[in-house]
């Protein structure tokens, strides 16, 4: 539809797995023992493991997720960013140094520190696992469905191509091999969304998206329309679905002119009313679906995203010229931008789907409110928002795949070192994320049907090379991901439950041959799940993550490291309950009512993220186990340190 | 038992305070993050309000990112000097 196929996107992504793979098979031959392979031997400098942190955490998520929601929401998008970075301060003040003092290679070391319970290694785990999963299942989706656009290739070819490459990182050099590939990828994500932001700010605000003139940007067109006995006339036009139809009744009406339909979104004027030009989806009955009422590969569904009106002191202007990173933001503010509202019109078997303009000031898009439901709204609206912004703020110093980077430095100091280097790193990049954000929004770009790919198409706007750099880039940006998460899930199973839970006392070349088969199974576990799950919007399993990791796992870790009372009855009690109750929350929520084919409100629960109450079920669940387990279990001896 | 660091780590005398000043710091922090997120969810139209050009929510996120590396870097100093001074 919009997207280009680029024989130097598909170069450059070559030439990054070859020289990912060629690194790795550089380093195998130097990782033969356990330390070496789940750990990269603890000898890695804090500069690179901060990178790496970068590399390993920010995912397609935050690099597609986040720039999308910007672009079509505003301020509320970058609320993930503000809420994603908020969470590395509790990794850092509270989780960073006694994660590397207590544990050896997975967070379940950590947990199990002071008990050696077999009830804990198996609930750290499972909930390693099923966190990693969750987060596992969304990057291989997308790495499905970025190669069709990018490289041509069906879907199933971009899933096993990131799936055979990061089973390959994994079962040849381990941490050692993901390290390195993170930390390139890391590096290269910042400076590449460094320079879009920087041409963004160069090219300033205009009323005028026409990309860099290179394509004409699709003029909306406003017709007047009048009212003669009760029927809706139109010049040169003849009205299929006017104010009496499904589409008059919610706003809108369908015109036909030279065999071709358009639709329109109805305004009342002075006299009769004014007709502003909307995109819409038809999806038939068979599931066939038209853009603007022909095949997708006619073209006639345009990208979007201008502004109305800048005004500069009072001014009306039509082009801010280049501006810095503050000026931006304030001509931002004092301009209308036309978003897009959505709405479904059901005739029959068909339905459709309108995208209508909704011009907006942008004092409005920089403040919440677009996305979330705060203005107006209820206790239990205002509750989720709050549950959501909890759980993103729990959720970081928790998530199994990222405390496994503690390992790898050489001490505590260098921890703490590498995360500051991350919290430096991943916050330049959110701060990048509202630039690029509002850079598709203003610079006709988006694709209103699926927002992820804005970032890459604003970079489209500045030439097909930094779209091939930026393409690629999303590519790679999966693999150091997916690297981590298979790390952090073979630790799981050959660590902690062959080696531990199960007591199979493995040799030290034991345990990397067991990482590594482990590696391959999870590899090609990943590579099942990602072509099953095609075509779905799995992105909430993100979420998901996010939710259970700071639900099963923080008050876990945060107990056991500040409060002397804890027992492992406790610990593993809090876990099974963190998870299970997060989960369930989640599996009766309205959103998954929705996808289950029913009516929201008729779900059990009426919020959608579990958080404000699973993570103080788990931590009063530890607290009420621990005290009636005070004589059976072992106690920590110590607290925070005291 | 496969417990313990994957390197031999030296005692460190500086870990109780370090604890402190780290416990200290995320209760300034998380303060703040959730003042954030409470004027967000309770009143929305004060986030609109213009100050020195910017809406206070634009301001208020760049105050949350600028100020978790502030804290880190001051955190890193207090710790540092801690550890030279007990180890």
């Amino acid at each position: 539809m919009i997207y280009t196929q680029s024989p130097i996107a598909i170069g450059l992504f070559c030439f990054f797995v070859l020289f990912v793979l060629g690194l790795s098979f550089y380093l195998a031959r130097r990782t033969s023992t356990a330390d070496g392979y789940y750990a990269a031997g603890g000898n890695i400098h804090w500069f690179t493991n901060g990178i790496a942190f970068a590399g390993d955490y920010l995912s397609a998520a935050s690099f597609l997720g986040i720039c999308g929601m910007i672009a079509t929401a505003g301020f509320d998008g970058w609320m993930y960013s503000i809420g994603y970075l908020a969470g590395w301060m509790v990794a850092l003040f509270l989780v960073a140094e006694p994660m590397k003092r207590l544990g050896k290679y997975t967070f379940t070391d950590a947990l199990d520190s002071k008990f050696n319970s077999k009830a804990i290694q198996l609930m750290a785990a499972i909930s390693t696992l099923v966190v990693s999963v969750f987060y596992l299942i969304p990057q291989m989706v997308g790495a499905g469905v970025l190669v069709q656009p990018l490289l041509g290739m069906p879907h199933w070819v971009g899933v096993c191509i990131v799936g055979v490459v990061v089973t390959i990182i994994v079962a040849t050099a381990g941490m050692a091999s993901t390290t390195y590939v993170q930390f390139f990828k890391g590096a290269l994500l910042l400076i590449c969304s460094s320079v879009v932001v920087g041409l963004v700010l160069f090219r300033g605000l205009g009323t005028d998206p026409n990309q860099g003139d290179t394509k004409e940007y699709h003029q909306f067109q406003t017709l007047q329309a009048e009212v003669t006995n009760g029927s809706l006339q139109v010049a040169g036009y003849d009205v299929v679905e006017g104010l009496d139809s499904e589409f008059g009744q919610e706003g809108f009406v369908k015109l036909s002119q030279d065999g071709a339909e358009t639709v329109w979104h109805l305004k009342e004027a002075a006299t009769g009313y004014e007709l502003v030009e909307a995109l819409f989806v038809t999806k038939m009955a068979d599931g066939t679906k038209l853009y603007n009422g022909a095949p997708k590969e006619d073209g006639k569904f345009f990208a979007v995203g201008h502004i109305k009106e800048i005004t500069v002191d009072g001014k009306e202007i039509a082009q801010t010229g280049a501006v810095g990173p503050l000026e931006f933001l304030n001509r931002f503010k004092d301009s209308t931008v036309v978003l897009w509202g959505k709405k479904y019109v059901k005739v029959g078997d068909t339905t459709t789907t309108i995208y209508y303009q909704k011009p907006t000031p942008g004092s409005r898009i920089l403040r919440p409110g677009l996305k979330f439901k705060v203005d107006n709204a209820s206790g239990l609206d205002k509750f989720n928002f709050i549950s959501l912004m909890l759980a993103l703020f729990c959720g970081t110093a928790a998530l199994p795949h990222i405390l496994i980077r503690y390992y790898t430095v050489p001490s505590q100091a260098a921890a703490r070192k590498s995360t500051i280097v991350a919290i430096a790193a991943i916050g330049f990049f959110y701060i990048l994320t509202l630039y690029l954000g509002l850079g598709a929004m203003t610079n006709g770009v988006i694709n209103i049907t699926d927002n992820n790919m804005s970032a890459p198409l604003l970079a489209l706007s500045f030439g097909v090379l930094l779209f091939s750099v930026i393409s690629s880039l999303a590519f790679a940006t999966v693999l150091g991901t997916v690297s981590g998460l298979i790390v952090a899930s073979a630790g799981a199973v050959a660590h902690d439950l062959m080696d531990n839970f199960l007591g199979m006392n493995m040799t030290d070349a034991g345990k990397v041959r067991a990482g590594k088969i482990s590696a391959m199974v999870i590899g090609g576990i990943a590579i099942y799940l990602g072509i099953i799950f095609e075509g779905m919007n799995v992105s909430f399993l993100v979420g998901w993550a996010f939710a259970v990791a700071a639900s099963a796992n923080l008050p876990a870790i945060l107990m056991i490291l500040f409060w002397k009372k804890a027992t492992a009855q406790g610990v593993a009690a809090s876990i099974f309950v963190g998870l299970t109750s997060s989960l369930g929350l989640i599996l009766v929520s309205p959103d998954m009512w929705i996808r289950y084919g029913l009516l929201p409100q008729d779900a059990p629960v009426a919020f959608n993220s579990p958080a404000a109450i699973s993570i103080p079920a788990s931590v009063l669940t530890l607290i009420i186990i621990s005290l009636m387990t005070q004589k059976k279990g072992a106690m920590v001896e110590e607290g925070a340190e005291a | 038992m496969g417990h313990g660091p994957a390197v031999k780590l030296g005692k460190d005398n500086a870990a109780a305070y370090k604890s402190k000043i780290g416990i200290s710091m995320f209760f300034v922090y998380t303060l703040t993050y959730f003042g954030f997120v409470v004027i967000n969810a309770v009143s929305p139209a004060l986030m609109e309000k213009v100050y020195f050009g910017q809406t206070l929510a634009v301001l208020y996120g760049f105050f949350l990112i600028v100020f978790a590396l502030v804290l880190a870097v001051i955190y890193n100093h207090f710790c540092t000097a801690a550890e030279a001074r007990l180890n």
